[in-house]
């Protein structure tokens, strides 16, 4: 079944989570994302002056790990987490600039992911943006805290997505410094993106330079992330399932 | 010193005793952590804690009176000096462990360790028409310890940290509101009482689990809690 698709538009390399589900990060959505940006990669075109984009289609942009998926087995939620560590790994080290147009809600790692991202497009007339672990009783790992303290600047923001489990519509989330540009709808928000990725690939970087540049401005978040304190510890750990 | 009351899923923390400027010595801070060790010892999912003062001050800094009465000579200033540091640590602990959400309703002047007080609980609300906070340290000539240090690096940012700390500003209600340093003003001692409780009941509706609140709010505050040597548990109770 696919659960994402490639395309490329002059310079621009656009991956959409594809389905109208909650594109939940399990080990099959994160293989077939990290298998895309591994072609990107290895294609055969010059990577300077290139940019992702990453969308989805329908309602959530990605409602976080597949807990319904894991079930109460340690190991499997182990193995996504593992797996979305090295998805962000890939983000972090990707060799061009990254935009999310973020067309419904990202949610918990979903949020996470949206976050490893360079720049954020959203749609302000529906979605949220919202860590949602203080709600459904998880605790939050020291690697998503590195995300979120390099990508959210202020101490009292964080204090609400963390803390308060705050929702942030696209405008909030513009005034509080988390995402860059709030659009209209869905169309115009990967309109948007589209605008900001040719503006950026107009630049014609070099994709290795800008890969080592964003390693070192994310080095809080990659020396985190050969842990994961909440996955490790098997005994101690029961999986809640989804709340929404 | 201080009292506990009650209220439903609310715990009111209310500093008493006869300095008007509710300033912190060994009896208030172990007054105080005592209170806590109440509220967590009662504490079920879903609980809240405010604290609360009354008159022109929230809390005006450390007790200085009691370390020069007690003392008999610099040397023993300076050992009872390090010794109230060690307990508004203690102190900081006592707030940044507690298994809940915290609110500090600032009535009026908060001072030095007052700010630091204020700054334990994570929200504060302020009050419009009175009261300032402000960081007398640079004024008065004396360094600001290191774990306090941690601590407005861990909840103010860039340069309102600036600001407070580096310009010796004593911020308004409405300033601070700005900075971002409260969420609310409210006008009236009355009023901000009442706000502060009414936080605390909705942050108590959310019902969130004490245990994973804290362990949260440590790794949201990592740098502090190192320093005030806390360690991690990993727990997740689900809701059911």
């Amino acid at each position: 079944m696919e659960t994402c698709k490639l395309e490329k538009r002059g310079k621009l390399f656009i991956l959409t989570l594809t389905g109208e589900d909650e594109h939940r990060l399990n080990p099959t959505r994160i293989d077939a994302i990290r298998s895309a940006l591994n072609q990107i990669r290895s294609g055969s075109s010059s990577l300077s002056g290139s940019v992702l984009i990453t969308t989805a289609h329908g309602k959530f942009f990605s409602n976080g790990y597949d807990l319904a998926w894991a079930g109460s087995s340690p190991e499997k939620i182990r193995l996504m987490s593992s797996k979305l560590r090295e998805l962000v790994v890939d983000l972090i080290s990707f060799p061009m600039p990254t935009v999310a147009a973020i067309t419904g809600h990202a949610c918990a790692a979903g949020m996470i992911f949206a976050l490893c991202h360079d720049y954020i497009v959203m749609r302000k007339d529906r979605g949220f943006l919202y860590m949602s672990e203080m709600d459904i009783g998880l605790k939050i790992p020291a690697w998503f805290m590195a995300v979120m303290s390099c990508k959210i600047g202020d101490a009292r923001v964080q204090r609400d997505v963390v803390l308060r489990a705050r929702k942030l519509t696209a405008k909030q989330a513009v005034e509080s410094g988390i995402i860059d540009v709030a659009l209209d709808s869905a169309e115009e928000t990967v309109k948007g993106a589209v605008e900001l990725g040719e503006n950026l690939a107009k630049k014609g970087w070099k994709g290795q330079v800008y890969s080592e540049n964003r390693k070192e401005l994310y080095r809080k978040v990659i020396d985190k992330l050969g842990v994961d304190e909440t996955t490790d510890d098997v005994e101690n750990v029961a999986i809640a399932t989804s709340k929404m | 010193m201080c009292s506990l009351e009650k209220r439903g899923n609310l715990f009111i923390l209310t500093l008493t005793g006869q300095s008007v400027e509710h300033r912190l010595n060994p009896h208030l801070i172990t007054s105080i952590i005592a209170a806590l060790s109440q509220a967590k010892a009662q504490s079920s999912r879903g609980s809240a804690l405010v604290t609360v003062s009354h008159g022109k001050f929230f809390c005006n800094g450390i007790d200085l009176d009691w370390v020069n009465a007690v003392a008999r000579s610099n040397q023993e200033a300076q050992q009872h000096f390090d010794h109230l540091y060690h307990s508004l640590k203690r102190l900081v602990l006592a707030f940044i462990s507690l298994p809940m959400p915290t609110v500090a309703a600032v009535n009026g002047h908060v001072a030095a360790a007052g700010v630091v007080l204020a700054l334990c609980h994570d929200y504060v609300i302020m009050r419009r028409d009175r009261g300032v906070l402000y960081m007398s340290e640079l004024d008065k000539g004396i360094g600001i310890p290191e774990v306090f240090m941690a601590l407005f690096r861990a909840k103010i940012s860039g340069s309102t940290r600036r600001d407070i700390l580096l310009r010796g500003l004593k911020i308004k209600g409405e300033e601070a509101l700005k900075m971002g340093i409260a969420e609310a003003v409210h006008d009236g001692e009355e009023g901000v009482t009442d706000a502060g409780t009414e936080m605390g009941d909705e942050l108590a509706k959310r019902k969130w689990d004490g245990e994973v609140y804290v362990e949260i709010r440590k790794g949201l505050y990592p740098e502090l809690c190192g320093m005030l040597g806390m360690t991690s548990n990993v727990t997740a109770t689900p809701k059911l």
